[in-house]
């Protein structure tokens, strides 16, 4: 037997009691793990995309389009290497549930542009740049689908109608799997030819979602995005230039402040298990005075008894709060194949910041009846007078 | 034998609201090593008070009180818990065993203030519980245990460290006659045969018979009667 096997026997001597605070402490950190997960997936949202690169949009908000004569008149501006553009699709596979990031693009700037992030094999970029209803997809979306290179796959729009056939689906052939370059790039989406969307539409032709745009050095962005916006001031459809990280995050924002929403989510529970913990400690530590009297009378010294109180809330808080992390890991790797959010894991970052969480929660409950543990006096606590 | 403790002129004194309550008064006592003491008296006479401060979990409010060569009364907190780890074993009128171990890990309990290894501390345990007689429920908890055998685990607790005294607060004040003679022998035992010191606070007439010498403590003052046995 060591100090441990007593905190241990301790802890689990009202076994009922134990099981419902870990219960509650196991969700509480099943709630935090997730939903840090997801915040790092915002984060890496709001920090993904490359020094160079620019996006330019409608200034009213990207949902505007862009005048597609735009895209040309960007490419002259002094600075800007490379342009390309897209349209949002509003894709999605068999059912409304089923959402997929589609983009029309036109795919040889825009492969061209990305890279450095993901890429085709030679014959299956040759085979896209080919064929106008054509598509390529990100290798685990197709894997996740269910596609095959080759394959004839309808995709809805749950904004576009087909002028074709009147209907919202559209036919395409998958003729390339993307694969990433860069270890944090995740293609999880689809793309196919913009010439095919612009001529199939029935609103919105000759339009571009937004132009992406890649500049000669980093150092010229702020010129170049000050070049575009005043080219297009006082015009029908005025140009918001900005940095492709500064668009990610804006983008990421416009879901609502995601962050707030899970620290007051956390907060939340957190604050409730401070109290219900903080209070059943007390009272359990209040219901075992005479013991610690009597420890104490045996010679256990005031410091040792602190310890070994501090040491039950800890190892209480640790209990519940490690396997519910473990669970919220691989709960987000399960959420990871469904969407398309790269960093959708609990980082070192946020793991660390979940076990300093728990040593907080176990400290803070288990200080105050440590402390009365501490300043027990044995006479009192025998009943001896 | 020499003397263990001297209590010399000690005063135990509480304040209560605007009142001054004297336990007692410049008292003086010595126990030799070796005895077998038992201290009765009316309730609220100080018997446990005294106890208190001979087991150096209380302190006099003035004098000296010694034990061997250590002086209790100038201690301080931390040095008192090693000194009582070392040289006190209690014995209390209701165990006071933890319900959350078993026998035998509340008897290793003590054993967890000294240096001894894992094994030693094995054999120490067994070797306690086999002189109280227990050495058969080892794995028992206290509530699988009658009184009589909770207060023998508490003897053996209280033994297993081998220190030089036992302070015992009524030890069989919660027992049946015959289970308080078999608790009561198997101190005179420890006594006898192990050279144990034994300061017995009790109530009962019966139990100061074992003791070798029987204080009458009344007002503040002891009365002493010798031997009952």
């Amino acid at each position: 037997m060591n100090d441990f096997s007593i905190v241990l026997a301790n802890l689990f001597r009202a076994k009922l009691r134990t099981s419902l605070m870990l219960v509650a402490i196991f969700f509480a950190f099943l709630i935090f793990g997730v939903l840090a997960g997801v915040q790092n997936g915002w984060d890496n949202i709001g920090n993904s995309g490359a020094d160079n690169r620019l996006v330019t949009t409608n200034k009213i908000n990207f949902t505007q389009p862009l005048p597609i004569s735009y895209i040309d008149r960007i490419r002259a501006v002094e600075g800007v290497e490379k342009v390309t553009y897209a349209n949002w699709f509003g894709g999605f596979y068999q059912e409304p549930r089923n959402v997929l990031v589609t983009f029309a693009v036109e795919p040889e700037t825009y492969l061209d542009i990305y890279r450095s992030d993901f890429a085709l094999t030679p014959a299956a970029e040759a085979a896209f740049l080919a064929d106008r209803t054509a598509m390529v997809a990100g290798a685990k979306l197709a894997e996740k689908n269910g596609w095959k290179v080759g394959d004839k796959i309808p995709l809805n729009s749950n904004i576009y109608t087909n002028k074709a056939t009147g209907k919202r689906v559209w036919d395409f052939t998958l003729v390339g799997l993307l694969e990433p370059v860069k270890e944090e790039a995740n293609p999880n989406f689809v793309l196919f030819h913009h010439k095919y969307f612009n001529e199939s539409v029935t609103f919105g032709q000759n339009t571009a979602g937004y132009a992406l745009l890649r500049t000669v050095d980093k150092s010229v962005n702020a010129a170049v995005a000050e070049k575009i916006d005043a080219m297009f001031a006082n015009s029908p459809a005025e140009t918001a230039t900005d940095t492709e990280k500064a668009f990610n995050k804006a983008f990421a924002s416009q879901l609502g402040n995601i962050t707030l929403i899970i620290l007051l989510v956390v907060g939340s529970a957190f604050f409730t298990i401070l109290m219900i913990v903080g209070n059943t400690m007390v009272m359990a530590v209040r219901e075992r005075t005479r013991e610690i009297g009597v420890m104490k009378t045996l010679g256990f010294r005031d410091a040792r008894i602190f310890r070994l109180v501090l040491g039950e809330s800890l190892l209480l808080a640790l209990l519940g709060g490690l396997p519910a992390l473990g669970l919220a890991a691989v709960m987000l790797g399960m959420i990871r194949q469904l969407v398309a959010l790269p960093g959708l894991e609990l980082s070192p970052p946020y793991l660390a910041l979940g076990l300093l969480f728990m040593l907080a929660l176990g400290l803070i409950t288990g200080l105050i009846p440590a402390w009365k543990a501490l300043r027990l006096n044995i006479v009192t606590a025998l009943g001896r007078q | 034998m020499g003397a263990l403790i001297d209590i010399r002129r000690a005063s135990k004194r509480f304040v209560k609201g605007r009142e001054t309550i004297t336990i007692f008064d410049k008292l003086d006592l010595v126990i030799n090593e070796g005895d077998f003491v038992a201290i009765m008296g009316p309730s609220g006479s100080g018997k446990t008070t005294l106890l208190n401060l001979l087991g150096g979990i209380d302190r006099a409010t003035e004098g000296e009180i010694s034990f061997g060569a250590a002086r209790l009364d100038q201690l301080t907190e931390g040095q008192l818990s090693g000194w009582r780890a070392a040289n006190v074993g209690f014995i209390f009128q209701f165990y006071n065993l933890m319900p959350m171990l078993n026998a035998a890990r509340n008897v290793e309990l003590p054993l967890l203030l000294t240096r001894l290894g894992k094994g030693d501390r094995a054999r120490r345990v067994q070797a306690a519980l086999e002189i109280v007689g227990l050495g058969d429920r080892a794995k028992h908890f206290p509530r699988e245990m009658s009184g009589g055998q909770q207060q023998r685990v508490a003897i053996a607790r209280a033994i297993v460290a081998d220190p030089k005294m036992l302070l015992c607060d009524e030890p069989t004040g919660d027992l049946d006659r015959k289970t308080a003679d078999e608790i009561l022998s198997m101190l005179q035992l420890l006594n006898r045969e192990m050279g144990k010191t034994i300061i017995m606070v009790t109530h009962d007439p019966e139990a100061a018979r074992y003791a070798s010498r029987v204080l009458h403590l009344d007002k503040g003052r002891f009365i002493e009667q010798g031997a009952m046995a």
